[in-house]
C-alpha cells in the first residue's frame, strides 16, 4: 500500500453535520430555546427577581470585559495568547490592597485638604487607587512583554505560549512566597462605605442595614454602579484612543500587517509594547474593581477571572475589540442566570458549552473575521 | 576465671541494655500534620502550637514513663494528595508510632486509611467528619480517634440554636467539593426540618467561586431567617461582604470553620458559630491554658490550638496509662480513658468521637464572645 497517498473517504454522516455546521445550529437553536422559555418563564413569574439577576451579571461582565480586552488586543498584534493576563490582573489587584492598607493612599486628599466634600474626597481616592493599579501593571507588562516575549517574536508561535504560561506560573508562585503576598487569602479593605439604594414603588432610598427589600423593588449598590461606570469610560477612552490617535492607527496597521507597517515608518516594536501596557492597564483596574466588589485577595485570584475574560474573547471573536465586550457580557449573563435559573454548581458547565456551541457556528466567534494566515 | 567470666557477661548485658535504650527507648516520636502554607494555614500554625506546649509541659515533666517527646510536622495542605504522602513520610521515613492530625476531614480520612493499614495510632484534633474514625461498613477504625466532636453534632447544634432563638426558616450554602461543609448542611437541614423549621433554599457552589451575587439574591428573596453557611473563614468573608451589599437580612450561622484570627469580623457581624471552646470559659484548667499559651505565643490561642493541646494531651495520657509505646495498647487505653481537658471532659464512644459540651460564640461589634454552651 502506498502510504504517502492518503485515504479519501467520503465524510460520515456526523462528519458531514459537523462540517456543515448543521449540528452547531441544531444545538444553538434547542439552547436559545429551552433558554428563552426558561429566562421568559422567570420574568413573567418575577420580574424584579429577573432584573436583580441581570444587573449582578452585568457586574461581573463588565469586569470580564476590562480583562478579555487585553488579550484580544494582543492576540491581534502579535497573535500570542497572553496567559499571564490573568496574573497581571492578579497584580492589579494586591497593588491597591497595599495602597489602601500600608500607604492609605485612598485617603490622601483628605489628608490634605481636610474642608473637602467626603464624597469627592472618597472619588478622588479611589480613582488614585485606580490610577496607581493600571501604572504599575502596565509597567509590569512592558517588562514581561521586553524579557520573555520579544526575543521570541520570531520563533514558532507554541515557543511564545509555552513562555506565556511559564510567565503566568512564575508571577502566581512568586507571589505566593512568604516575603512577597504569602499564599493565604487576605481580606481587602475596601477604599469607601458600601451603599445599597432601592430602586422601587418609592423611588430611590438607602437601603438601611437590617432592612429588608420590598417586594417588587430591585437594589443597586454603589459598587456595581462604580464597576459598570469605570468599565464604560474605559471602554469608551480605548475606542477613542484605537480609531482615533497616532498611536492607534499604528496598532492597528500592526496588527493588520507588521511587515508593511515597518515599512510605512511605524515603530513596531514600540507599539506593540503600547498594546501590551493599555491591556495590563485595563487588566490592572479590572483588579481593583474586582477585589471591591468581592473583597478577599489571594496569589491565585487571576486564573479564574482571567480564564473567563480569554473565553470571553474567543466568544466575542479574538483580535476584535467589540467582540471582546459583548463576548464578556454574555458570559456575565449566561453564568448569572445559569446560577440563578438552572443549576448553581453547573454554570461554568453551562458558560463553557455556551462557548463551544458559538464556536460550532462560527469558528472566528461572534466578531471575529477569518484571518488570512500570514506566511 | 569464674568472675572474669561474670564480667564479661555482665558487660555484655550492660552494653545491650545501653543499646536498647539509645536505639528505640529514649524518645517517642510523635508526627504532627497540619496545614503550614495555604489557604488555611493559620489553622495548621495553631494546631502545632498547641501540639508543642502539650510537648514541652510533659517534657518538663520528664516525659512519658521517662521517655521524651520529640515531634516531626509535615506540611499535609489540608488536602488528600499531599496529607497522603506526609502521613506515608512520616511513618516510612521517621518511623513514628503516633500522628497528630489532619486539621481538614478531607485530609484525616485518606490519612486514617494509612494509619490503620500500618497499625499507627492517629489522633486528629479537628476532622469532624465521621468518616475519619469510620471505616466504609460503618465499623469503627481501630486505631483512629480524635478531639473533637464530629459534623452531626455541629449540625445539630447551631439548628437547635437557631430553633431556640426562635427562628424558622433557613437557607443553607454548601460547597459541594467539600466533605466537611457537606456533612454540616446535611445534619443542620435534618435537625431543623425534624424540629419543626423550614428549609426553605439549599445551593451549592465550588471552592474557587467568588461572585455569589446570583445565590444572595435568592436567599435575599426567600426572605429566610437564617442563613447556614458551613464554610471556612475565607469564603465567610467573601460571601458575609457581598451578602449585606444584595440586601440579605438572615442571620448568618457555620460551624468552627469560622474559627480563625482571619475572619473578617465586619462581614460577618451578626452570625453565629459553634465552637469547641471559648476562652472567656471560666473553669481554671482553660484559664490557666489561655494564661500559658498566652505567655509563650503573646495570642490568645483559638479552638485549633486548644484541641491541638488537648489531642497532644489525650494521647500522650494514654501512653502512660499503657505504661507503652506499642500502638495497639496505647489504641485500647485511649478508648476506654477518661480525660479533663480544656476543651471540656472527654470520654470516647464506640465510634471513637469524644463525648463532651459544645459553645455558640457570637460575632458583634468586631468582637466574637461566648453565647450559649449545648450539651450533646
Amino acid at each position: 500500500m502506498n502510504r504517502s497517498e492518503p485515504i479519501r473517504k467520503a465524510p460520515s454522516f456526523l462528519e458531514s453535520l459537523v462540517q456543515r455546521r448543521t449540528l452547531g445550529y441544531l444545538l444553538l437553536g434547542l439552547v436559545l430555546l429551552v433558554a428563552i422559555w426558561r429566562l421568559g418563564n422567570a420574568l413573567l413569574e418575577n420580574p424584579s427577581l429577573f432584573l436583580q439577576q441581570v444587573t449582578n451579571g452585568l457586574q461581573i461582565g463588565f469586569v470580564y470585559a476590562l480583562i478579555a480586552l487585553g488579550y484580544t488586543m494582543v492576540y491581534g498584534i502579535v497573535r500570542l495568547i497572553n496567559f499571564a493576563h490573568g496574573d497581571v490582573f492578579m497584580v492589579g489587584a494586591f497593588t491597591s490592597f497595599y495602597a489602601i492598607s500600608r500607604i492609605q493612599l485612598h485617603l490622601w486628599t483628605r489628608a490634605l485638604f481636610p474642608d473637602l466634600n467626603p464624597f469627592i474626597a472618597d472619588v478622588i481616592g479611589t480613582i488614585s487607587v485606580v490610577l496607581l493599579s493600571m501604572a504599575v501593571c502596565a509597567l509590569l507588562a512592558v517588562t514581561i512583554e521586553r524579557v520573555a516575549y520579544k526575543p521570541l517574536r520570531n520563533a514558532p508561535r507554541i515557543s511564545a505560549l509555552i513562555t506565556a504560561i511559564g510567565v503566568s506560573f512564575f508571577l502566581e508562585y512568586f507571589g505566593a512566597l512568604n516575603f512577597v503576598y504569602t499564599a493565604n487569602y487576605i481580606t481587602y479593605r475596601r477604599p469607601f462605605d458600601v451603599i445599597t439604594w432601592v430602586i422601587g414603588d418609592q423611588g430611590v432610598q438607602v437601603l438601611q442595614k437590617g432592612q429588608e427589600v420590598p417586594a417588587g423593588a430591585i437594589i443597586f449598590s454603589n459598587i456595581s454602579f462604580i464597576i459598570i461606570v469605570v468599565s464604560i469610560i474605559l471602554l469608551v477612552l480605548l475606542q477613542y484612543f484605537v480609531k482615533n490617535t497616532r498611536t492607534g492607527k499604528a496598532m492597528r496597521a500592526t496588527a493588520y500587517d507588521r511587515q508593511t507597517a515597518r515599512l510605512m515608518g511605524v515603530d513596531v516594536d514600540a507599539t506593540i509594547s503600547t498594546t501590551f501596557a493599555i491591556g495590563a492597564a485595563l487588566a490592572g483596574a479590572a483588579g481593583v474593581l474586582y477585589a471591591i466588589a468581592y473583597p478577599q485577595v489571594v496569589f491565585w485570584m487571576g486564573i479564574i477571572p482571567g480564564l473567563k475574560a480569554f473565553v470571553a474573547a474567543v466568544l466575542g471573536g479574538i483580535g476584535s475589540i467589540p467582540g471582546a465586550v459583548v463576548g464578556a457580557l454574555i458570559l456575565g449573563q449566561a453564568e448569572t442566570l445559569s446560577a440563578a435559573y438552572i443549576s448553581t454548581p453547573m454554570r461554568d458547565a453551562i458558560a463553557f458549552s455556551i462557548l463551544i456551541i458559538v464556536l460550532l457556528v462560527r469558528p472566528t466567534g461572534i466578531f471575529g473575521e477569518a484571518q488570512r494566515e500570514k506566511a | 576465671m569464674k568472675t572474669r567470666i561474670a564480667v564479661f557477661v555482665l558487660l555484655i548485658v550492660a552494653l545491650m541494655v545501653t543499646a536498647c535504650q539509645a536505639g528505640g527507648g529514649g524518645t517517642i516520636k510523635v508526627a504532627v500534620l497540619a496545614p503550614m502554607s495555604g489557604q488555611v494555614s493559620t489553622f495548621g500554625i495553631s494546631t502545632n502550637n498547641g501540639v508543642q506546649l502539650a510537648v514541652e509541659e510533659w517534657n518538663a515533666k520528664g516525659g512519658i514513663n521517662g521517655k521524651k517527646i520529640e515531634t516531626v510536622v509535615a506540611d499535609s495542605q489540608c488536602s488528600a494528595d499531599p496529607a497522603v504522602n506526609a502521613a506515608n513520610k512520616v511513618i516510612q521515613e521517621d518511623k513514628v508510632k503516633f500522628i497528630i492530625g489532619e486539621v481538614c476531614s478531607s485530609a484525616s480520612i485518606p490519612v486514617s486509611e494509612i494509619a490503620e493499614a500500618n497499625q499507627v495510632v492517629q489522633i486528629s484534633p479537628t476532622s469532624t467528619n465521621p468518616q475519619v474514625t469510620l471505616n466504609k461498613d460503618g465499623s469503627t477504625k481501630k486505631y483512629v480517634f480524635r478531639a473533637c466532636f464530629i459534623d452531626p453534632f455541629q449540625g445539630t447544634v447551631m439548628a437547635k440554636y437557631a430553633l431556640d432563638k426562635g427562628y424558622k426558616t433557613a437557607f443553607i450554602m454548601f460547597d459541594q467539593g467539600n466533605d466537611y461543609v457537606r456533612g454540616l448542611a446535611e445534619y443542620f437541614e435534618k435537625a431543623f426540618t425534624e424540629a419543626g423549621g423550614k428549609v426553605v433554599g439549599k445551593e451549592s457552589y465550588t471552592k474557587t467561586d467568588t461572585d455569589f451575587s446570583a445565590i444572595l439574591t435568592k436567599v435575599a428573596e426567600s426572605k429566610a431567617e437564617v442563613l447556614f453557611l458551613p464554610d471556612y473563614y475565607p469564603i465567610v468573608n467573601l460571601v458575609g461582604a457581598q451578602a449585606k451589599e444584595k440586601g440579605v437580612t438572615a442571620v448568618m450561622m457555620g460551624g468552627d470553620g469560622w474559627d480563625s484570627a482571619d475572619l473578617d469580623l465586619k462581614a460577618a457581624d451578626g452570625g453565629f458559630f459553634s465552637n469547641h471552646y471559648s476562652p472567656e470559659d471560666p473553669r481554671p484548667i482553660v484559664q490557666s491554658w489561655v494564661a500559658n499559651y498566652q505567655k509563650k505565643y503573646n495570642a490568645v490561642p483559638d479552638a485549633l490550638a486548644t484541641l491541638g493541646y488537648d489531642a497532644a494531651n489525650l494521647l500522650f495520657a494514654a501512653i502512660q496509662k499503657a505504661g507503652t509505646d506499642d500502638p495497639t495498647k496505647v489504641a485500647e487505653a485511649l478508648a476506654s480513658l477518661e480525660y479533663e481537658a480544656v476543651s471540656g471532659k472527654i470520654t470516647f464512644d464506640a465510634q471513637h468521637n469524644p463525648v463532651k459540651n459544645a459553645v455558640v460564640l457570637s460575632v458583634k461589634d468586631g468582637k466574637v464572645s461566648f453565647s450559649a454552651s449545648v450539651a450533646p
